[in-house]
């Protein structure tokens, strides 16, 4: 393994406002505040793709992707089913790397660094920037084991116990499960699997976190949950989300890209950002005709 | 329905037969053979006169080649599954899988003459003084070696079938988290398929204490209690072979003890199932 192969910035954990979720903050969005290290480089966008295209087999998915996500925001991707969405944002921390078929062009910046460059340990990438997935997917271990699996494949010299904890708390499952560490994580719901999930991916203290459909697969409770959680998280970290549930972008996002499919020239059917912009306005003036079509259509 | 259920039926029975048909004569030979004889004699000469029925001996030679088989096959069949699973690329695994499946088929008289004509003269020529004495032209080490290479097949290919099974999503969630393939393959993937890893290896485990034709080739069935590699042995199943040839009379001594080994051979395999099963439950990671 090549480690220090990237020049990213990492936060001191220490760093970071202490364990425990922090309320929501009512200020106003704008000012990204929380996080002071590291936030010596000039800009506060964490990650940044320039003329992304990824193509499964040659033929292309995703065209042309530009876009800035910005350091503790909730930057969420609407649209219809297959347009490319996740795609996109298996392009962050490089899981598009397990599907031999698929290749990224263009470049994805994190701190100004080309995660694609050559040299580039995508081991090192994830270690930075954590997923939660569609569907729970926690390992048959123990609800222990589940947190402390990225800090001990990392070789992170930390307290495991108390890593454990203040993951746990971040991801507001401490409660339900300091009782049960021992337990089988595969005991939990469905809701507290995904916390748990969340909880695995903040153990080892990422910078940004991804999340895939994270409440697809819930009930509206366990989703409802999961939200205040997002909002909750944004104070230390910055958020991609994918969801096609509008109301949930509305909810939690304070960005929102909007993504569909395009005929390009050879008619493929390939995915393109159609508009960025704060959520507020994308859903009550949307700029393209398209757009306003697919919230309007929807919601209404 | 009925006729489903009858198939499932014939099954038990035959289990059920086979189960009476060696109890019936195995007690008419522990009425002529004292237990104690049979496992404490050192001798095994049960055509001999006098007799001696010192099972010890074929049992220890059966135990020498298993030894031997296991000690290739299980890590060399698990590295193969773990490689096919999680390492080829999708046009190599379509390759070999099939070619492992090919290598299940051959006859294992054939790699008996492979062992005796190809692997103990190898052996031979390149033996390293230091080690003692050669093995000679008929060898537990030779034999066990070859069974080993003739069960890899069945060892990779269930545990392949296991660990494909297992959820992606596992998969993705190590990923993610900054697991390399290989902390993906041995802390995700084999604890997931444990069971079927385990089964691979009873299966492996049973044919290699089953096997008759590379022992009765290559191990030079002469009766012999010791561990050692390099010297040529006889196993319980290499025994009933050559012994039942059609010429014995039934209900003579002879009859009476092959049936008595093979009961022995059904309490071997038997323990390893029930081994196995337990150690299913104690270790495998049930994933939903």
């Amino acid at each position: 393994m090549s480690d220090g192969s990237m020049e990213v910035p990492v936060s001191e954990p220490a760093a970071r406002p202490s364990a425990g979720v922090q309320p929501a903050g009512a200020g106003p969005r704008q000012e990204a505040t929380g996080r002071a290290a590291g936030a010596a480089r000039d800009t506060d966008v964490v990650m940044r793709t320039e003329d992304v295209t990824v193509t499964y087999d040659g033929i292309p998915a995703l065209r042309d992707i530009t876009i800035d996500i910005h350091r503790n925001r909730i930057t969420a991707f609407i649209g219809a089913s297959g347009c490319g969405k996740s795609t996109l944002l298996r392009c962050f921390n490089r899981m598009n790397d397990l599907i031999p078929t698929a290749e990224v062009r263009g470049s994805v910046l994190y701190h100004g660094e080309d995660l694609y460059q050559p040299g580039v340990d995508p081991v090192e990438v994830r270690r930075h920037i954590g997923m939660v997935f569609q569907k729970p997917n926690p390992f048959p271990k123990s609800i222990y084991d589940n947190v402390a699996f990225g800090p001990k494949v990392l070789h992170m010299k930390v307290d495991m116990d108390e890593v454990v904890e203040r993951s746990l708390r971040q991801a507001a499952l401490w409660d339900e499960a300091k009782d049960r560490l021992k337990d089988n994580a595969l005991g939990l719901s469905g809701g507290q699997q995904q916390r748990l999930c969340i909880a695995r991916a903040l153990a080892t203290s990422p910078d940004v976190l991804l999340m895939d459909e994270p409440c697809s697969a819930l009930d509206p409770i366990a989703t409802g949950r999961i939200e205040d959680l997002m909002v909750a998280l944004r104070e230390q970290y910055t958020i991609v989300i994918v969801t096609h549930n509008m109301q949930q972008a509305t909810r939690v996002s304070d960005m929102t890209a909007f993504i569909t499919v395009e005929l390009d020239e050879h008619d493929n059917r390939t995915g393109t950002i159609i508009e960025y912009e704060e959520t507020g306005r994308l859903f009550s003036q949307p700029a393209d005709p398209r757009t306003e079509e697919y919230v309007t259509g929807r919601i209404g | 329905m009925a006729s489903l259920f009858a198939c499932a039926l014939v099954s038990l029975l035959v289990t059920v037969g086979i189960v009476l048909a060696l109890a019936g004569p195995t007690i008419e030979f522990f009425r002529e053979v004292s237990p104690l004889d049979f496992f404490s004699a050192q001798e095994w000469a049960p055509t001999f006169s006098p007799a001696s029925f010192g099972v010890l001996s074929i049992v220890v030679g059966t135990l020498n080649v298993t030894f031997w088989a296991i000690l290739i096959a299980l890590p060399m069949g698990l590295c193969a599954a773990i490689y096919l699973s999680e390492y080829a690329s999708r046009r190599t695994r379509k390759v070999v899988k099939p070619v492992l499946e090919v290598l299940e088929g051959i006859p294992t008289v054939a790699y008996g003459f492979f062992a005796l004509t190809f692997i103990t003269p190898l052996i031979r020529d390149n033996w390293p003084g230091f080690l003692g004495d050669a093995p000679g032209i008929f060898s537990a080490g030779a034999a066990g070696l070859v069974l080993g290479i003739m069960i890899i097949p069945t060892v990779a290919s269930i545990s392949e079938d296991a660990m494909t099974a297992v959820p992606s999503g596992l998969r993705e969630g190590a990923y993610a988290l900054g697991a390399t393939r290989r902390v993906v393959a041995t802390r995700v993937v084999v604890p997931a398929a444990l069971s079927g890893i385990i089964a691979s290896f009873v299966l492996g485990i049973s044919r290699a204490i089953g096997e008759t034709m590379v022992v009765l080739i290559a191990a030079g069935n002469t009766p012999n209690l010791t561990f050692s590699p390099v010297q040529s042995i006889q196993t319980m199943t290499a025994f009933i072979a050559t012994t039942a040839t059609g010429d014995i009379g039934v209900g003579t001594i002879t009859y009476k003890t092959i049936f008595a080994v093979g009961a022995l051979l059904f309490v071997f395999t038997l323990g390893m199932n029930l081994i196995s099963s337990w150690l299913v439950r104690r270790f495998r990671e049930v994933y939903e």
